[in-house]
């Protein structure tokens, strides 16, 4: 039986995937990123350990709400892909069970067993945390090399891909910026949406509780105008 | 039926069994007109509906002003034919009629019993009337005085430490739905002919059983006769049937005026009209003599005089009951028999009474769910919902099997078949309480007094699960012994003293009754024993050996997490109480029941249990209803909604309430998505396969919304949240159970 740590579920997931989703939250992230809201869940180690096949018999008992809105399992982070034996093994059983699956993932680890994985996902929300290299590098610790490789293969095998951008005043909040993203996205074909996800200080307090410092401090959330404005020149380039 | 053969009113209905014996249902599936399309068609409020609504709210504001109670009439004991005609706006308002000769003036009922009405008269700065406390002391006994003639010392000192609590033995029992649209369909000179039928038929030997009912039968002729005169006052010639849609809502309204006039019930439910009614506009429609405006004025004004239904009660009745709740209950939608919704224009109509008129706890909007419902319906209901919190559901795919297509609910999630069956309403028996009596030998742990008979204390150092669990299952058994006693009294008292005469006259002769039980604490019991049995819980003893505390070491499952081995115990504990209700002989043959209901009395509750072994503090607030309790439920929404979707309604057939908060973010990030989403999660609870939910509050606000309604109450007079089985106004309820609403968990945004 696999075996995986999660940080913890959430049985009313709206955002991330179509429908009611159930969530789970894998524990540990090789990034770190300055406006994580989630920064409890990048240590490994850590965490509560659960079976795939546990995971994925709670997530049939609420199949009554996914069948009535479309929705089904999403695995977030963490980094699910992190743990690629858990994944597969829950996102397999999932499909033998006919549930809806997504991975949530910001694309940076690049497991040996990617196209297992792939072969039982439906969606992948990916994250491209940011589309300049060096940039990217200061924001998360990581290059992003690994994630536009990763859509790239997304795009190959043609799997539905949500992009999720945050959107931090500052750091990808530039029309350059945002152009060069959506230059990308466009060569990809498999994209469906663009989610600019505005930037927010709601997990300002899991940095005290962690001891952790807050490198954004000062860094004062998008307006809604400027939010909608991203968004708008984003599903520009989905359209064409 | 001769009488009514040629009669104006039935032209252009299709016939069928109702035209030969009184039979509504069997009138609406033939007549009413399924509508599935969507709510583009609604009509906004008339000038004549913004004018006479806006009365209200100036009437409204000034009742709050004179500290709750705007005008009493303490000399007149209320009935039929005591006050009236009085009009609210007699050139605007399209239907008439009120409990008094004036708007928010209220009534006594002191047949229920006199202390209640003095106290209430006194706590709101008004005189008793020395002749009706004398004539109500001395001349006619009451209910009330009834009850504690035949309450033994066992009774009342459990009704003291309140392990048993809320008991309809000072007050009307309610609870009990006329069939108000008999009136409409038939006229009262053919159901007084029918009931004179009914009474003629019961000769020969007169039983006990049957000198009973007819005596009874003679009292709702009477007061079907007085319904008629009480018409005449206001021009409504009622001993007809309704020509039109405005007299089928006329007649409807007055015949439940007349039952609100002659009793103070706890709940006075209105049933399910609105698709009737529907069949009057359409066929109104059809001929031109309506138009969806004027369609829909109708039906506002008649809102209008079910939201400003008033009783005299008393602040500790309200304590219990807070926020002044009447529950006009009114069952919309549902499924019907043949296959085809239950849902038509009006359902849309009624519900569109929260946009014309603003958001308001009563009626009582219960939507009867189906995940068969048709889509355009289910959204309405959805975008109502988020825009209002006033609406709650009840799964008519579990009920229809039960009770048929023409069932109400009364009050809360009591659902009953029209006219054809009533309730003995029972309170609810606190299970919290009866598992510390457990501990503690049948001693109350607050009041230091033996309410159970005497028993060994349970004094291990750490409590061990098999010895609680036989030991508790012995203490329900004197429980629910004493409670069935109880309930019996106080039922034979209220047919005897204050028998509700109009509302069995619109009920067949033959009818069943049920003893709808219910049990308060169920999530603090299995919380409990789930702690004993998987964490290590130490009582913590007075000098009288009495457990007043616990430690509890270690972690254990709780109610609402989708956890099969905590959800399993509080399945299992539904079911063994019933059963031990079961066992026991009930007044006039009642059909016993329960429900999972506390109402908003889960704070009173609360307050008079002490520490209980899942954690929770002394005179901390149970979770009302099957909740779970408050911040417990870690997994989200779903997962409690599936946790109490577990229990099982075959043993709780009195229903089983849920409420469920919301902030709108968590629905998702636009209107369309938190519409899809809301009816997903109702399809989703009610439609499972091995999780099916009865009941379901849906409130959607933010917790700040609260917050400032609790420091700036004028600026939200029609604020309504959703509490267990009804809806309130949120700045009518007390400091603590404002507290009690804001502190429960609301399903957030991650």
């Amino acid at each position: 039986m696999t075996h995986g740590t999660i940080h913890s579920v959430e049985s009313c997931g709206t955002v991330d995937g179509p429908g009611i989703r159930f969530i789970v939250f894998t524990q540990g992230c090789p990034l770190r990123c300055q406006y994580c809201h989630n920064a409890d869940t990048w240590e490994f180690g850590c965490g509560r350990s659960v079976s795939a096949t546990e995971i994925i018999e709670e997530a049939e008992s609420y199949r009554s709400f996914f069948d009535a809105t479309g929705g089904g399992i999403t695995f977030s982070g963490g980094e699910p892909l992190a743990q690629p034996e858990f994944l597969e093994a829950a996102l397999r059983e999932a499909k033998q069970k006919g549930l809806h699956t997504v991975i949530d993932t910001a694309g940076s680890v690049v497991p040996k067993n990617i196209d297992q994985i792939l072969d039982y996902t439906d969606l992948v929300l990916l994250d491209i945390k940011h589309i300049d290299d060096a940039t990217c590098r200061i924001l998360t610790g990581r290059s992003n090399a690994n994630t536009l490789a990763f859509a790239k293969r997304l795009a190959e095998r043609n799997i539905p891909v949500w992009i999720r951008h945050v959107l931090v005043p500052g750091l990808t909040m530039t029309e350059t910026f945002l152009r060069q993203t959506g230059e990308f996205i466009r060569t990809l074909g498999n994209v469906e949406r663009v989610e600019v996800l505005p930037y927010h200080q709601l997990g300002v307090y899991k940095w005290e509780a962690l001891g952790l410092d807050y490198p954004l401090a000062d860094v004062l959330p998008p307006s809604p105008e400027e939010a909608a404005d991203a968004q708008t020149l984003l599903d520009s380039y989905l359209s064409c | 039926m001769m009488l009514l053969e040629k009669t104006p009113a039935w032209q252009q209905f299709e016939t069928g069994a109702w035209n030969n014996q009184i039979d509504v249902a069997d009138f609406i599936r033939r007549n009413r007109t399924e509508y599935r399309g969507d709510d583009q068609f609604l009509a906004g409020p008339t000038v004549a509906t913004e004018t006479v609504w806006q009365q209200i709210m100036n009437l409204t504001s000034e009742e709050r002003l004179r500290g709750g109670v705007y005008a009493v009439d303490a000399s007149t004991p209320s009935t039929i034919l005591s006050h009236g005609p009085g009009y609210l706006n007699r050139e605007l308002e399209q239907i008439v009629g009120l409990q008094t000769d004036e708007p928010f003036k209220r009534s006594i009922h002191p047949n229920g019993g006199i202390r209640m009405v003095n106290d209430a008269l006194e706590a709101y700065g008004f005189q008793a009337d020395p002749l009706v406390t004398k004539t109500f002391s001395e001349y006619r006994k009451t209910h009330n005085q009834g009850v504690f003639d035949a309450y033994t010392p066992e009774m009342r000192a459990a009704r003291k430490a309140g392990i048993i609590t809320g008991l309809p033995d000072a007050y009307g029992r309610g609870r009990i739905i006329g069939d108000y649209r008999r009136v409409a369909l038939y006229g009262t000179s053919f159901l007084i002919a029918q009931r004179k039928q009914d009474l003629q038929d019961r000769g020969g030997f007169l039983s006990e059983s049957m000198i009973r009912d007819r005596e009874e039968m003679n009292e709702q002729i009477r007061a079907l006769q007085e319904l008629t005169e009480l018409g005449q006052r206001y021009d409504c010639d009622l001993s007809r049937p309704a020509e039109t849609a405005r007299e089928a809502f006329q007649w409807v309204y007055l015949a439940y005026l007349a039952a609100i006039k002659e009793q103070n019930g706890a709940a006075m439910s209105l049933g399910r009209v609105s698709t009737f009614l529907d069949i009057y506009i359409e066929r109104d429609l059809q001929t031109g003599r309506l138009t969806e405006q004027t369609a829909q004025e109708l039906v506002d004004h008649f809102v209008m005089k079910l939201r400003i239904v008033k009783f005299l009660r008393t602040p500790d009745y309200n304590d219990l009951f807070s926020g002044d709740p009447t529950w006009v209950t009114e069952s919309i939608g549902g499924m019907s028999e043949d296959g085809r919704s239950n849902v038509t224009k009006s359902s849309f109509r009624f519900l569109q009474t929260l946009v014309n008129l603003g958001p308001a706890p009563e009626p009582n909007l219960t939507v009867l769910w189906s995940t068969k419902l048709p889509r355009g319906f289910k959204e309405f209901c959805a975008k109502m919902s988020i825009l209002s919190s006033s609406i709650q559901y009840e799964n008519d795919d579990l009920m229809l099997p039960i009770y048929g297509d023409d069932y109400g609910i009364a009050c809360c999630v009591s659902a009953m078949k029209i006219g054809k069956q009533m309730q003995f309403f029972g309170a609810r028996a606190n299970l919290a309480k009866a598992l510390l009596y457990t501990l503690n030998g049948g001693m109350d742990e607050k009041l230091k007094m033996q309410v159970a008979p005497k028993t060994d204390l349970i004094l291990d150092d750490v409590l061990d699960y098999e010895t609680v669990m036989a030991a508790y299952d012995r203490q329900l058994d004197w429980l629910a012994e004493l409670y069935v006693n109880t309930l019996n009294v106080i039922h034979f008292m209220h047919d005897k003293y204050s028998y509700e005469r109009l509302e069995m006259a619109l009920h067949d002769p033959e009818i069943l009754r049920t003893m709808a039980c219910g049990i308060a604490g169920l999530s603090v019991v299995a919380d409990s024993l789930s702690a004993i049995r998987y964490a290590t819980v130490s009582p913590i003893r007075d000098a009288d050996g009495i457990a007043v505390d616990f430690k509890i070491e270690g972690d254990f499952p709780k109610f609402g997490n989708n956890d099969e081995r905590v959800d399993q115990m509080a399945v299992d504990l539904v079911k063994l109480f019933m059963e031990k209700i079961r066992k026991h002989s009930t007044y006039r043959d009642a059909l016993p029941t329960q429900s999972v209901l506390t109402i908003t009395s889960n704070v009173v509750y609360g307050k008079k249990t002490g520490n209980t072994p899942d954690g929770r503090r002394a005179g901390e607030p149970f979770a009302p209803g099957a909740n779970p309790m408050h911040g417990r439920d870690t997994k989200g929404a779903v997962a409690a909604l599936t946790s109490v979707g577990k229990l099982p309604y075959e043993h709780a057939l009195d229903g089983i309430s849920y409420t469920f908060s919301i902030v709108p973010k968590a629905l998702g990030k636009d209107e369309p998505t938190r519409i899809r989403n809301t009816v997903g999660l109702l399809d989703g609870y009610m439609g499972g396969t091995t999780s099916k939910g009865h009941h379901l509050n849906v409130n959607v606000f933010d917790r700040e919304t609260l917050l400032d309604a609790m420091e700036h109450p004028e600026l939200y007079p029609q604020l309504t949240i959703r509490v267990s089985g009804y809806a309130v106004n949120f700045i009518k309820l007390t400091r603590e159970q404002q507290i009690d609403v804001i502190n429960r968990t609301f399903h957030g945004a991650l």
